[in-house]
């Protein structure tokens, strides 16, 4: 199986070459091709029209965070071939600026799968028939699913007796929010304090 | 006499309306009685799901995903420790793996049970829903007797299940499964064969094998168009592919035929059921891994070992090994996947939850464009949705 994987993600790659930049088979078993974010369309077509391929269905859109990256985004498609029994995962980097073609004209079930990396991520998506925030309220603002985006929100949400309306107003946390650090060294600490001595690294193990 | 001219206008369904099957807002452009343009507004039922699951441990994400689609719970909590066992490289025992399937199919008959007999009452059919609940009550009496809780379980563990079966209980479904047949015909011979039912659901929503693929249809919708795809075949996970079960396909795609799957659906899950019951082995029921599943109570009174990991377990949970996987299961509505993230640490770095009912619900213009009013929903009440996984 993982053979077989190998050698569809080299006919890709071949068949498409400058569009997709790696391809990679997991430990899970599964490949993931790194495309280039303007070529997208041209990938998925490929990807589905292909006799070798047939990956007629796009089963998932999302976006993932990477903040550490220049590019920070990743928009990951997951496609599935019926005709093979096979699943290939596409992923392309962007940034907050840089939009990247929607696949709708490729694929119909892309429509709210991008609206939703829209309005998670603030990834642009050019060409998409009707790129609205789908899953936050309206009016909303921010990107929620962004690593800096904090988990409680910057607004709150209650009912004016004397408005009679829905308000919304900064959030108060009676107490402040708790973020415990797990990472504590369970498997045998790294590095003891003065170990670095001895190896010439400058990096405690632990976290004091 | 001068020629009235119709206007086309908007229609504001939902989101309290008893046939929207929860907080669907739907925006209809009408021209008279038809509808032209079908425009669903969700998410009034968002609650950050994936932004809570980044902040928590892995054990501690499993209850979010009953809170997905409450209607069969554990199905959800499947894709979540598979996608984890599979990061870990972990192996469950086997009588943990019948329990799953076990609780999989029960699941699967919640929700048809419930899907099936709702959408008869959004289209004027008011016994069979009473019925269906009936069942449904004895379901998750099973639920609740295997994990405490009759809708938010949180059974299924990384690594097994929470506990093991009680005594008795395995007997008692064996008994469940000999009358619901019964049921199940009682409820057919009202509905199936319905003048007004088929007048409501015979060739509206009509989707082609072509749209179903290119709108990314799973689950029973797809397999209304006569697609034979089943994850439970195609990719089996747990022990599906050591049971004998078919797979029942539709011809035309249209809401009689997604009725009729999942009926036929529900004595294919009967029959899985008796199966496991039939091959249920003896065994431990979590994996044999004290870094991952903590150690029998038992044990930590005697064990140093034992107690510290249980302590390291129920602070800081495990560590799960840098990289990504994407676990689907056939949830009742289709595919339900988990595509994860880790970074090597306690926590996930990203838990996308692919719900099978968001991309349904995306095509629902598609299925009512040209219809009439009544049949939107119709259209609702075959596509089987239910808010809490779609707006997560």
């Amino acid at each position: 199986m993982t053979q077989a994987l190998k050698d569809l993600g080299d006919y890709i790659a071949a068949a498409l070459p400058g569009d997709v930049l790696a391809t990679d088979v997991n430990r899970c078993g599964e490949l993931t091709l790194i495309a280039r974010a303007a070529a997208i369309q041209k990938v998925m077509t490929f990807l589905r029209d292909d006799a070798g391929c047939l990956f007629k269905q796009l089963v998932d859109v999302c976006g993932v965070d990477w903040p550490g990256r220049e590019a920070r985004f990743d928009v990951v498609y997951h496609l599935l071939s019926l005709k093979h029994n096979q699943r290939v995962r596409v992923k392309v980097a962007t940034d907050e600026e840089t939009p990247v073609p929607s696949v709708t004209p490729v694929f119909s079930a892309a429509g709210w799968f991008e609206r939703e990396v829209w309005d998670m991520y603030g990834v642009v998506f050019t060409d998409h028939p009707d790129l609205r925030r789908i899953l936050t309220d309206y009016g909303f603002e921010g990107h929620p699913l962004r690593k800096d985006f904090p988990l409680t929100g910057y607004v709150e949400l209650r009912y004016d007796d004397e408005q009679k309306r829905v308000v919304y107003e900064p959030v108060k946390l009676t107490q402040d929010f708790r973020s415990f650090d797990f990472l504590s060294p369970w498997e045998g600490p790294g590095l003891l304090p003065g170990d670095e001595k001895a190896s010439g690294s400058d990096k405690i193990g632990g976290n004091s | 006499m001068a020629e009235a001219k119709i206007q086309s206008y908007n229609i504001n369904f939902g989101p309290q309306h008893p046939a929207a099957h929860g907080v669907l807002r739907l925006i209809l452009e009408m021209s008279g009685e038809v509808v032209e343009r079908a425009d669903p507004h969700i998410g009034l039922l968002h609650r950050g799901t994936e932004k809570l699951i980044e902040h928590k441990n892995y054990t501690q994400s499993v209850p979010y995903f009953d809170r997905l689609d409450y209607v069969g719970t554990m199905n959800q909590e499947h894709s979540f420790v598979l996608a984890t066992e599979r990061l870990l490289g972990l192996e469950v025992p086997l009588r943990a793996k019948y329990i799953r399937t076990l609780y999989a199919e029960i699941g699967r008959l919640l929700n048809h049970l419930l899907n099936v007999t709702s959408f008869v009452f959004d289209v004027g059919g008011m016994t069979p829903i009473l019925w269906g609940f009936e069942e449904r009550e004895k379901l998750m009496e099973f639920y609740e007797r295997a994990s405490g809780a009759r809708l938010h379980a949180n059974y299924f563990r990384i690594g097994g299940v929470a506990a093991d079966l009680p005594p008795g209980l395995l007997e008692d479904i064996a008994a469940w499964c000999g009358t619901f047949p019964q049921v199940l015909d009682d409820i057919e011979t009202l509905v199936t064969e319905n003048r007004i039912f088929k007048q409501r659901t015979v060739d509206i929503g009509t989707v082609t094998p072509e749209q179903a693929l290119d709108w990314g249809f799973t689950g029973p919708n797809l397999r209304a168009c006569g697609i034979p795809w089943d994850l439970r075949k195609a990719q089996p996970y747990e022990v599906y592919d050591r049971l004998d079960f078919d797979i029942p396909v539709g011809k035309a795609g249209d809401c009689y035929d997604r009725y009729l799957i999942r009926v036929v659906e529900m004595r294919e899950s009967v029959k899985i059921m008796q199966q496991c019951l039939a091959q249920m082995p003896g065994g431990p029921v979590r994996a044999d891994d004290r870094k991952v599943t903590p150690p029998p109570r038992g044990e930590m009174k005697r064990s140093m070992e034992a107690l510290i990991h249980h302590f390291k377990l129920f602070t800081e949970g495990f560590h799960v090994p840098a990289g990504e996987v994407y676990a689907a299961t056939e949830a009742p509505k289709g595919e339900f996947a988990v595509y994860l993230i880790s970074d090597g640490t306690g926590k996930p770095y990203r838990c996308k939850i692919r719900p099978p009912g968001y991309v349904h619900l995306q095509a629902l213009d598609l299925l009512s464009k040209g219809h009439m009013l009544a049949d939107v929903v119709s259209n609702i009440g075959s596509i089987d949705i239910v808010f809490g996984e779609i707006d997560r």
